[in-house]
């Protein structure tokens, strides 16, 4: 009996030695602080990827992959300007269809919905984040096309005749601008009114009842007291939603068309930054053709950091002024 | 100078509008969600999963080998993913207001937000280009380090959870620190980190950008992590861009596969959290 109560002594002794040395405290300390570290690590890595690969094509080309809208690889000519152009007008015409509705939906939910819908229309709305752009792509090619072709395209061009105008003007083939724009409006609602649905909620109860004390109806409680108040919160939302629309990849790849012009119109095929890359990786021919492409890349990298960098500030700016 | 009554019709059109945005919104979901069962379940057969994709012309086959890759590089993602996203997390949680904290906040932000396409590009330039081919393990880090921010912000806010006063019980016990931060808050939190990790594994399960530059796709059926290894993702891009009417079909087949996983593992998720947190979320 002895023995034993001397084992678990020695044992609570040894445990106690463990247990109040700072060694396994320290050890635990750097560990998780290195766990931290490779994140700042892996941006830096990152960043020194992409512009090492894009090097031989910048040194070689200069600004004139990005300004120039010759884009032709057998000459060895690179200017991926069509690519920026459609990046820029595909993410664009995504924010004016997806803002208001993103909006709308965000004070739905907040303000007017009943209880027992808001979980499950928030939820559905949030499970759009979750399907897999290439779902997306395969949904546009053989769903959306053929509607936006036959339904959509008429519409505008004839029946409100539109045609005439160069935004509208040209044949209808299907893959366009003004596919990869509806494809990338839905992707990106759901990050715009996500973030819109919690700056609004966060809208202090006093701020509504001010403004119905003071005889406001709902609607101009809303557009008077919440909204101005969540302002650069929502303002946040929309330029994470451009930060998706932007650097959106396969959905965009499989319905804009990928040709290398730009052009006014909404019909005409296009090409964006990513689905430049994605679409010709795989059969650059020579060194020089994969550096334009990774250099195409790097451009759209500080577009993106930029972009959300700016959306991050914002919603910080809303939730601190929240805190104090 | 408006009546009270336009005003107030005014308000309830506005009202109304917000309630067509809350339709409008639900109704991509639902068509996508009609669509897929409407074209891939027909194709859905015990062949799918186990046989092999057939060349062009032959009917049938299945997806057997993309199934399997796709499964071996969400492994990969998380074994690089989650632990190094949870010590972050770890980190963030306890050292809220450091400097190297609110560095690490906005970085995993930053690196949220980036195209998955450039994350791509980084695993090709280091784990491609020099060693000379695709390969199953630079798929799973293009992954991986897709899954770093989502877990790490996720663990913060789950452990942000657990109650200080949990905490410094064991800490008046005589718990060290690196025991109460493991064995009472890490472990009171673990529901809510491993829903993070679940739809952390939910996104990126469904990545094709990063995986073009990576993993590439595989024809054959293969499980070695040094050589290119078959995607789902992939295959449904591959399968839907060809011109072949039977490919077609296996696209639908594999986006209903695929969308299955995604919202399987995001429903559970779900309710995995709003069993054990709602009541402190809502």
């Amino acid at each position: 009996m002895t023995s034993l109560s001397a084992q678990w002594l020695d044992r609570d002794r040894r445990r106690l030695i463990l247990e109040q040395s700072a060694i396994p405290d320290t050890v635990y300390g750097i560990l998780t602080a290195a766990c931290a570290l490779f994140i700042p690590a892996l941006v830096i890595a990152i960043a020194v990827a992409i512009f090492a690969a894009a090097w031989p094509a910048f040194a070689k080309l200069g600004l004139s992959i990005v300004t120039s809208s010759d884009w032709d690889v057998a000459g060895g000519h690179f200017g991926a300007a069509p690519a920026v152009f459609g990046t820029l007008v595909s993410s664009a015409i995504a924010l004016v269809i997806a803002t208001p509705l993103a909006i709308g939906v965000a004070i739905f939910l907040s303000e007017f919905s009943p209880a027992w819908l808001r979980q499950p229309v928030g939820f559905l709305v949030d499970l759009l984040a979750a399907i897999p752009s290439v779902v997306y792509g395969l949904w546009g090619i053989f769903v959306l096309i053929p509607l936006l072709r036959e339904h959509v395209m008429p519409f505008f061009r004839d029946t409100l005749h539109l045609g005439s105008t160069p935004f509208f003007s040209g044949a209808a083939y299907g893959p366009s601008m003004l596919a990869a724009g509806v494809i990338l409006a839905i992707m990106a609602l759901p990050y715009i009114s996500a973030v819109s649905r919690e700056v609004l909620m966060a809208v202090p109860r006093s701020q509504r009842e001010a403004a119905l004390a003071l005889g406001a109806t709902r609607w101009e409680m809303i557009r008077d007291a919440v909204v101005p108040y969540a302002r650069s919160g929502i303002i946040g939302g929309i330029m994470l939603g451009l930060g998706r629309a932007l650097g959106e990849t396969m959905a965009v790849t499989m319905v804009i068309g990928n040709r290398p012009e730009i052009s006014a119109s909404l019909l005409a095929p296009g090409y964006t930054m990513a689905s430049l890359i994605a679409n010709e990786f795989s059969e650059a021919t020579n060194d020089l053709h994969l550096s334009a492409l990774m250099a195409v890349g790097a451009a759209l990298f500080v577009i993106t950091l930029i972009v959300n960098g700016i959306a991050r500030w914002l919603v910080w700016s809303v939730s601190r002024a929240r805190a104090k | 100078m408006r009546t009270i009554r336009s005003r107030h019709v005014v308000s309830g059109g506005m009202i109304g509008l917000t309630y067509l945005a809350a339709i409008l919104a639900t109704l991509p979901l639902v068509l996508i969600l009609v669509h897929l069962l409407a074209k891939g379940a027909s194709s859905l057969s015990l062949d799918f999963f186990t046989r092999m994709p057939k060349p062009v012309g032959e009917a049938g086959g299945g997806m057997a080998n993309a199934i399997v890759g796709t499964l071996l590089l969400i492994g990969i993602a998380s074994l690089i993913g989650l632990p190094v996203g949870i010590g972050a997390g770890l980190y963030l949680a306890e050292k809220r207001t450091t400097p190297l904290a609110y560095t690490v906040r906005f970085l995993s932000d930053v690196l949220n937000g980036l195209p998955s396409i450039v994350i791509g590009i980084f695993a090709w330039e280091f784990l491609v280009r020099p060693i000379g081919h695709f390969s199953a393990l630079a798929g799973g880090v293009a992954l991986g380090a897709m899954m770093i921010p989502l877990v790490t912000r996720t663990t913060e806010e789950m452990l942000l959870t657990v109650p200080t006063s949990l905490k410094e019980a064991a800490l008046a016990l005589g718990y060290p620190k690196w025991r109460t931060s493991i064995a009472v808050v890490l472990r009171t939190a673990l529901a809510g980190i491993a829903t993070g990790a679940l739809v952390a594994v939910a996104r990126i399960a469904g990545e094709t950008a990063p995986l073009l530059f990576t993993a590439f796709g595989n024809q054959f059926w293969s499980t070695a992590v040094r050589e290119p290894i078959a995607a789902l993702p992939l295959q449904i891009f591959a399968y839907a861009i060809s011109p072949y009417d039977e490919w077609h079909r296996l696209a639908w087949a594999g986006a209903l596969v695929l969308i299955t996983l995604v919202l399987v593992i995001s429903i559970a998720a779900r309710l995995v959290t709003r069993s054990r947190f709602g009541a402190a979320v809502d």
